[in-house]
């Protein structure tokens, strides 16, 4: 008796118990770090990212500063069990694409604060990279590292110029 | 500033585990999902040695600057990556300002 209750416990309530959990704390987490993210841009709205190669011709520069930013997120435990069911029937990954679109906006957020610290205005030749990063052990866990890196100079300075 | 040799790509690399201890952390983590801090700040101390590698390498080729520098991301084994940066090797040359 006791006995089945624990395998109950186990097999049951607990899977439950953490898929709850996850939903709520996952959701309230996500929430904060969208709202975190989207003040920080608009307050970093004066740094300017372009995927430029190549310095436009009418562009005064300072001399050149390499800048990058990143991040690692992870989903929570409801969202993986989401996306197995989605899994199923196929379509598209709604739990996984705000955790793309979290990992890079947090990553160029960070790239920009670092052109800034540096007295930068503008981020040339930006680029951004996506890898999937197996944490927390066996039990493969999806989390998500995005990078975003650039070449940053303050506008209207000369100099800066590579022909 | 103006490029007045090539010297061709350089890069660096590193192979980076991860660390149990931080593992421990992560695995709280995954189950309410958020950012992984200690593996942010891992990758981007490795990532940090890649690009040293790739400017010795620069360096011992006698190139004062690297040009396009891009980074690359693989996983090799579960709990491991490999973090790879490169770019073009020149030589550049102050303009004689007039």
């Amino acid at each position: 008796m006791v006995e089945g209750l624990i395998t109950l416990f186990f097999n049951l309530a607990l899977p439950l118990l953490l898929l709850v959990v996850g939903f709520l704390v996952g959701t309230i987490v996500e929430r904060r770090h969208l709202r975190r993210i989207r003040a920080r841009e608009a307050e970093l709205r004066d740094v300017l990212a372009f995927a430029l190669r190549r310095i436009p011709e009418d562009l005064e520069v300072s001399a050149p500063n390499f800048v990058a930013g990143s991040a690692v997120i992870s989903v929570d435990y409801f969202k993986r069990f989401a996306a197995s069911l989605r899994g199923l029937i196929g379509g598209r990954l709604g739990a996984y694409e705000s955790l793309f679109e979290r990992a890079r906006r947090e990553a160029m957020v960070r790239m920009k604060e670092e052109a800034r610290r540096l007295g930068a205005d503008i981020v040339l030749n930006v680029k951004l990279e996506t890898t999937r990063i197996q944490a927390g052990g066996r039990n493969a866990t999806i989390s998500v590292e995005a990078l975003a890196y650039g070449t940053a100079y303050r506008r209207g300075e000369g100099d800066g110029q590579i022909h | 500033m103006r490029v007045v040799q090539h010297l061709g790509v350089v890069q660096g690399s590193t192979v980076q585990a991860k660390n149990v201890f931080r593992d421990i952390g992560a695995a709280l983590k995954n189950l309410v999902g958020g950012e992984l801090r200690s593996y942010t700040d891992l990758l981007n101390e490795s990532r940090q040695a890649s690009l040293e590698r790739m400017q010795s390498e620069a360096q011992a080729l006698g190139a004062n600057a690297i040009l396009n520098v891009r980074f690359s991301t693989s996983t090799i084994t579960q709990g491991a990556a490999e973090l790879l940066a490169y770019g073009t090797a020149v030589i550049v040359e102050d303009d004689a300002r007039g």
